[in-house]
């Protein structure tokens, strides 16, 4: 019995000691990332934009929006923290303590692939770390009303915020409606919306992206509550498939 | 516009499934079990709801709300509640949360595979066996008010997908398998001639002369700076036909494991030197196939039958703008082959299940609706919107299917690739359902895809990358835990008598220690 008590005496010790020490290399490891922050390496967004395909790539990107977190996984709307281009980060490794942190106004270093699906140039396969860096002059949003419907044109600025004033919502389905669930009205509440507006020469087929700005949102339903005929102005991310397919976060109507 | 949501909800499932399957459905409500009612209560009213998946495809949501309307008139006393997906993990992921707050559908469509997760609670899925046979409400019973198919009436190999551990918990709903679709002005301009079935070294030798570039650095082919020859759409698919098609591992019915074999590591480095060629890609990882071949960017595309409505230059449905689309002749063909004498494709499509609930007239007038979805109009009407096939032979030998099929007015790709599925029925396969298999179907895709983004990054393809690559994507899907978890299920039988004597030992030695401080505490109290 006596020895049975040294051995549980013993493991008990053991399991403190362990802890401490865990608990000793956790906190020396915070504070080296902390001295740390203010000597990143990172690609200029001109040295990204000039990078081949599927080249690993290291950026520094303040987030600018996320879609919802799921499952270890976060992807994000950023834009270089060096002022002068932005970045979709596709499913990016976070867990979910993380993801509170991929919040509007975070400085984070990315490392991951520049890739292209469908169009949109982004990161893939990428991880992160948290800086403490504040970006001091966040990029406004660019206005591309000017550029409305020409692509050609608009890809310059792809994944930038943007605004457009002045658009005219237009029936999207067979009956009229001005806006859908889903791209041909097959879906339901919650589900992705989509609007189409014209400048009075040509139309754009605009999206709420649901994992982004969800049904609870300003956004989402102040879509939902347009009319045929309204005059409108936009801000969102310009996200890219098979060409310009901007995702909706704030509808005004004039 | 079809969207890559699906791609981060599958890969999502798969964590969910790892993590939600291999504990079970806690926090469900117990259930009893369902007998089905002698008769159904027509005095009552009842509200049930139906959780439908559609391929963000307007008709088949339109065909849906007429078949609720059409059986609401016949069932006045039933109404139906739809609530629309375009995402079967969706489904999935929302019947695991309702699950655990005893708020699922009644009626659902759903894939098997996810059935086996949600059988793992008591009673959360009825079992049709019993309702089959039942000779007033069961199929073709004698008490329905419309056409219901027999048992026997359903096609067999669908209906054998239902089956999870010997038990029927669903009936198929619509099937499709894939199709390949091929430009065949481009194949024929590279000197070759489509045989009937297409062997995988046809895919890989066109695919390679299509590669070949002018001296500005387009493709000779189509005059274009962009030409990917091969796209697979479905990456999991892939790894499964292929194995199968091999007769190589990749899992058995208990959840045992067998995807990493040697047949797989030589399938991984096809693809590896392939995609080094520039002759293979994946939807993954560049993008869905009918867009690059309506570009004519692509030659061969491998698909569902399911999305005909996308594929080719006269598609009624198309993600490109007009202006990128290029005039050629495509021509389909089942997925290539190994064995030509011996072709294999995959059976897919969605199924629907019935919920247990405490009422059993509530079950049975789920029932009625579920079977009202087997029905010839509804199965007509849903099966003309893509490349889907009736699951009834009863449907697919009714006069308005076959009026259907001879339609010149519809759509030639999407006649043909279902004519293709219907004399193919026989060489389908499906694999095997169990907790879990949805994250075994993911790590196959994450094998492919990876090894096709490493060589695109330039990284080596050896053995040693494949062995670190079976690693991970255990380790990543949990798959260890699964094969182990099965493994003690199903295999390992009675308990040796050591391991009894041990168990029997243990109790005996709690029971001593609780009678010990029992006495204990009675001497206590008798001493105060």
């Amino acid at each position: 019995m006596k020895a049975m008590k040294k051995v549980l005496s013993l493991a008990v010790v053991a399991a403190m000691a362990l802890s401490v020490f865990a608990c000793a290399a956790d906190t020396a490891a915070e504070t080296e990332e902390t001295q740390a922050a203010v000597d990143y390496e990172y690609m200029s967004y001109a040295e990204y934009d000039a990078a081949a395909l599927d080249t690993e790539v290291t950026v520094l990107c303040t987030v600018m929006a996320t879609q919802s977190w799921w499952e270890d996984q976060i992807t994000v709307y950023a834009q270089a923290f060096d002022g002068d281009g932005a970045y979709f980060i596709y499913n990016m490794a976070c867990s979910e303590e993380d993801s509170e942190g991929v919040a509007e106004g975070a400085t984070i270093l990315v490392t991951g692939y520049k890739s292209e699906w469908e169009g949109e140039i982004e990161i893939t396969d990428a991880t992160f770390e948290f800086t403490d860096l504040v970006q001091e002059n966040p990029m406004e949003p660019v206005d591309l009303t000017a550029d409305f419907g020409n692509d050609d044109a608009l890809i310059a600025n792809q994944n930038r915020n943007f605004t457009m004033t002045g658009l005219t919502v237009e029936a999207s389905g067979d009956n009229g409606e001005a806006f859908l669930y889903s791209w041909d009205g097959s879906g339901s509440q919650g589900d992705d919306l989509y609007f189409t507006v014209s400048n009075g020469e040509t139309t754009m087929t605009f999206t709420v992206e649901s994992y982004l700005t969800g049904a609870d949102t300003d956004v989402y339903q102040a879509v939902e509550a347009l009319n045929v005929g309204d005059t409108i102005d936009v801000s969102g991310f310009l996200y890219w498939y098979q060409g310009a397919n901007p995702h909706i976060t704030g509808v005004t109507v004039n | 516009m079809k969207m890559r949501k699906a791609l981060s909800l599958i890969l999502a499932s798969a964590f969910a499934l790892s993590s939600v399957g291999l504990t079970g459905c806690h926090g469900n409500v117990k259930r009893n079990e369902f007998i089905v009612p002698e008769y159904f209560d027509t005095s009552r009213e009842f509200n049930i709801t139906f959780w439908a998946k559609n391929d963000t495809n307007i008709n088949q949501t339109n065909i849906y709300n007429q078949a609720i309307a059409d059986f609401e008139h016949l069932y006045p006393n039933i109404h139906v509640n739809i609530r629309l997906y375009t995402d079967y993990n969706k489904i999935y992921n929302d019947v695991i949360t309702n699950i655990a707050t005893d708020t699922t559908p009644n009626v659902c469509i759903t894939y098997p595979d996810h059935i086996a997760t949600y059988i793992s609670g008591d009673n959360t899925v009825v079992p049709l066996d019993n309702l089959f046979t039942d000779e007033r409400y069961g199929l073709g019973g004698s008490e329905l008010v419309f056409d219901s198919p027999t048992v026997d009436q359903i096609v067999p190999e669908f209906l054998d997908e239902c089956v999870i551990n010997g038990v029927h918990y669903c009936m198929p709903y619509m099937r499709s398998t894939e199709a390949l679709y091929i430009n065949k002005t481009y194949v024929e301009a590279l000197g070759y001639e489509i045989p009937d079935i297409v062997t995988w070294d046809f895919i890989w030798e066109v695919s390679n002369a299509a590669t070949a570039k002018n001296p500005d650095g387009t493709y000779v082919v189509n005059g274009q700076e962009v030409m990917i020859p091969f796209i697979y759409k479905s990456s999991d698919n892939m790894m499964i036909t292929m194995l199968r098609q091999l007769d190589a591992g990749y899992s058995d019915e208990y959840g045992n494991i067998g995807i990493f074999n040697d047949t797989t590591t030589s399938i991984l480095h096809t693809i590896a030197d392939e995609v080094g060629q520039g002759a293979f890609s994946t939807f993954t990882v560049s993008g869905y196939p009918g867009n690059f071949l309506n570009a004519g960017q692509c030659i061969f595309g491998v698909d569902s039958t399911a999305g005909s409505t996308w594929m080719g230059p006269d598609a009624p449905l198309s993600d490109i703008h007009e202006s990128n689309v290029v005039d050629f002749e495509m021509v389909v063909r089942p997925v290539p082959q190994f064995d030509t004498e011996n072709p294999q494709m995959i059976s897919q499509g969605p199924s629907v299940c019935v919920f247990n609930k405490e009422d059993p007239q509530e079950v049975l007038a789920s029932w009625l609706f579920a079977q009202y979805l087997l029905t010839n109009d509804v199965q007509i009407a849903y099966a003309g919107t893509e490349g889907y096939v009736p699951v009834t032979t009863m449907a697919q030998e009714s006069q308005a299917y076959q009026d259907y099929l001879n339609d010149p007015n519809e759509y030639s790709i999407k006649i043909d690739v279902t004519n293709m599925f219907l004399e193919n029925i026989n060489n389908t396969f499906v694999t095997p359902v169990f907790n879990g298999s949805t994250s075994l179907r993911n790590a196959a895709a994450q094998l492919i895809n990876n090894t096709v983004k490493s060589v695109r990054r330039r990284e080596t393809i050896d053995d040693a990358y494949i062995e670190n690559l079976y690693e991970e994507v255990t380790a990543l899907y949990r798959l260890d835990q699964l094969s182990a978890s099965k493994d003690s299920r199903a295999e390992l039988g009675a308990l040796p008598k050591e391991s009894k004597i041990l168990l029997i030992t243990l109790g005996v030695v709690w029971i001593g220690i609780g009678a010990y401080f029992g006495c204990d505490l009675v001497k206590k109290r008798k001493k105060n």
